[in-house]
């Protein structure tokens, strides 16, 4: 008993912990037993084909979506049990940058990142100043501080967002498909940064993707998920030495594989001959 | 900050406005005297038994032609009679001083308004003339009660004779 | 069909409670409230005052035509304030807030939750109702009372125009029957109204906004639904509120 104890105070829970997830959004499961471990201190990335429900469990996860069943802990504490307050109280211990960047359009850049900081803490005009213009340093957006969101490519306007993420020093980062509709350069950029604000802070960082070959580079741990389970998780060598069917379609991209190319459909001659009437899509 | 700035101002300048038009509208419109541009003109007074609702402000006719404007309406206690102040546009300055001041009515539903009927008299009206000849204000429900009054005495008078 | 409507009208009235519930938290930070007080009110002010000017022309001319077949055309002061502070200047105003105004709030509030901004807000343990709806709630609140002060203002001008300046109507008639006809209770009738009709604008125009689809349609038709369903309360209400204060 007393061993417990100890070797629990000093081993600090997870920052994240899932287990036994369920979730359905009508009659449709979206998940149907989801165990997730995040590590302190590292980047786990978390993959699948599309219309998994990635964002889904994002939400579920801070607290936006109840689960159905399932226990989901976040910083020790069961998000299911919390009300607004304590929900909030967790959510200002993370960071999360939005697919689209999500900045508010009638404030310039620098009142984005300043945004939370206002909101949660009485600070100097000076230090806040001085706070937001070394997160646009971090990002190397502080010469563009007082332009507008309009005025911003997609690649910079993620960049904001990752600056406001972190003006806070959240204990935990999570990434909304960071890496969608960038070009090359600006990828490069976020995958590095990601990278850096992981080693310099040390912040655990959950990336919510299905861009394989990027998160090969950053990730410590890969979950993949399909079907509304964990079907392999590993590191990235292990996942893509993998013999699972599932597993080797999506890591190699191929077309046809356990998840089908065609869309449900019902006898192709019927169709097109017209030779019967037949009842289309899968019973 | 510039736009902050100028966004406020126009705030400020909307606001007031509001405020100036519900000021207005609580104050000036209810009942109280609004006085439009002041013309030139001289006073003269006229008592009669009863205005009817004559208001301050409403016109003064001659002949179906505006002349003045009604000033200010006071209750004499001496002899219990309604003192009307009337403000002549001086232009009008031969209106001889024994005219009499009739209060009539406009059109069917129309208010009060004081009408000046000529007299023969070589003097005019100045300021402060009194104008002596007045008819007060037909008051509707007087009408009706001599009316029916003349209808009663009338029936009185064929039955009597009826009985005889 | 009735359950949904029903189920609706809870929704929306939920969404009030706590709307009104972050409203005074929300006045702790007034530089928000004051812009959205120009939104609501600085900017439709163009807008009501034109309107004002011609509903208040068309009155004098209409009312010194049907008043003339009396020879009553010195009531025309009574007939437009009347008119104006009891109901032109309330509902027309109401309707134009609904349509200016109240459509601009619909589709900005809808635009922010399409682009993820309110869960943004939400993500950084920030009260969206708090930040962005209640200070824009207010904004209407405060703004449509003013507006239709000035609308009335406005169109009495617009009135006195048509019948003095036009059709000879004598002034003194026209000011002094107006003001011994208009009672405090009359100017009392049209704010009362006005503070209702603010609510209820935008109230409505928050709501379908904080709860339109996150797609460019289901703004589009939030912003008309904004429309319809705020005019329709507004000549509700109204009905009721003139069928109070004539009852009293």
């Amino acid at each position: 008993m007393l061993r417990l104890v100890i070797s629990g105070a000093l081993m600090s829970a997870p920052p994240v912990r899932i287990r036994d997830l369920h979730y359905a959004v009508g009659t449709r499961p979206i998940f149907a037993g989801v165990d997730i471990d995040v590590p302190q201190g590292q980047i786990t990335a978390v993959m699948g084909p599309s219309g998994t429900g990635k964002t889904t469990l994002l939400r579920l996860l801070t607290g936006q979506v109840a689960a159905d069943r399932g226990r989901i802990e976040l910083f020790g504490e069961s998000v299911g049990d919390l009300n607004k307050v304590g929900l909030y109280a967790l959510r200002r211990r993370t960071g999360m940058l939005f697919q689209n960047g999500a900045l508010l359009t009638d404030l310039t850049v620098f009142e984005n990142v300043a945004f939370p900081v206002r909101a949660h803490a009485r600070l100097p005009e000076s230090v806040l100043r001085r706070l937001v213009l070394t997160k646009l340093e971090a990002v190397g957006l502080r010469g563009a501080a007082e332009l507008m969101p309009s005025q911003l490519s997609g690649g910079m306007a993620r960049r904001v967002a990752l600056a406001r993420a972190i003006v806070m020093d959240p204990e935990l980062l999570i990434y909304d498909e960071p890496f969608v509709g960038l070009d090359p350069i600006s990828m490069g950029v976020i995958v590095r940064l990601i990278r850096e604000l992981n080693e310099t802070l040390g912040v655990t960082s959950i990336v919510v993707s299905h861009d394989v070959e990027e998160l090969a580079t950053i990730a410590h741990r890969s979950y993949l998920l399909s079907e509304g389970r964990v079907v392999a998780s590993g590191t990235p060598d292990e996942l893509a030495r993998s013999e699972e069917p599932v597993v080797r379609q999506f890591m190699s991209g191929a077309a046809d594989g356990p998840v089908p190319f065609h869309f449900p459909a019902g006898d192709l001659a019927a169709d097109i001959l017209g030779r019967s009437q037949q009842v289309r899509g899968r019973s | 900050m510039k736009s902050q700035r100028s966004l406020e101002i126009g705030t400020g300048l909307f606001v007031l406005l509001g405020f100036a038009a519900l000021f207005f509208l609580t104050t000036q419109l209810p009942g109280s005297g609004l006085s439009l541009g002041e013309q030139a003109g001289y006073s003269v007074t006229a008592k009669f038994d009863n205005v009817g609702d004559l208001k301050v402000g409403s016109p003064v006719s001659m002949a179906g032609v505006r002349i003045g404007r009604v000033e200010a309406i006071r209750f004499d206690p001496t002899d219990y009679r309604a003192v009307v102040s009337l403000k002549v546009e001086s232009s009008f300055d031969r209106i001889p001083d024994d005219s009499d001041a009739s209060i009539q009515t406009q059109g069917l539903l129309g208010g009060k308004y004081v009408g000046i009927g000529p007299g023969g008299s070589e003097t005019f009206l100045k300021q402060g003339s009194q104008i002596e000849f007045t008819q007060s204000a037909i008051v509707l429900e007087s009408l009706v009660n001599k009316f029916f009054a003349n209808f009663a005495s009338k029936d009185a008078g064929t039955d009597t004779a009826k009985a005889e | 069909m009735i359950g949904a409507s029903l189920g609706r009208i809870g929704a929306v009235v939920l969404f009030l409670l706590r709307v009104l519930g972050q409203c005074l938290p929300a006045l702790a930070k007034p530089r928000a409230v004051i812009h959205q007080i120009y939104n609501a009110g600085a900017r439709s002010l163009i807008i009501i005052m034109l309107c004002g000017l011609f509903v208040g022309m068309v009155l004098g001319l209409q009312g010194f035509d049907l008043l003339q077949r009396f020879g009553s055309e010195d009531a025309l002061g009574v007939a437009a304030a009347l008119g104006f502070l009891k109901e032109l200047g309330p509902v027309v105003t109401a309707l134009l807030f609904a349509g200016r105004a109240g459509t601009a709030l619909t589709s900005e509030i809808g635009l922010m939750r399409a682009t993820d901004q309110l869960t943004a807000m939400e993500m950084m343990a920030v009260d969206p109702l708090r930040h962005v709806i209640a200070p824009r709630f207010l904004g209407g609140v405060i703004a449509m009372p003013l507006l239709v002060a000035i609308f009335d203002i406005v169109g009495l001008f617009g009135a006195q125009l048509i019948g003095v300046q036009l059709m000879a109507v004598d002034p003194g008639a026209f000011w002094s029957q107006m003001q011994a006809a208009v009672e405090l209770d009359d100017v009392y009738e049209g704010i009362v109204k006005s503070i209702c009709f603010g609510f209820a604008c935008s109230l409505i125009a928050v709501y379908e906004g904080y709860h339109a689809p996150p797609t460019a349609q289901g703004v589009g038709l939030a912003t008309t639904r904004t429309v319809v369903v705020s005019s329709v309360l507004v000549l509700l209400i109204d009905y009721m509120l003139t069928a109070a204060f004539l009852g009293r």
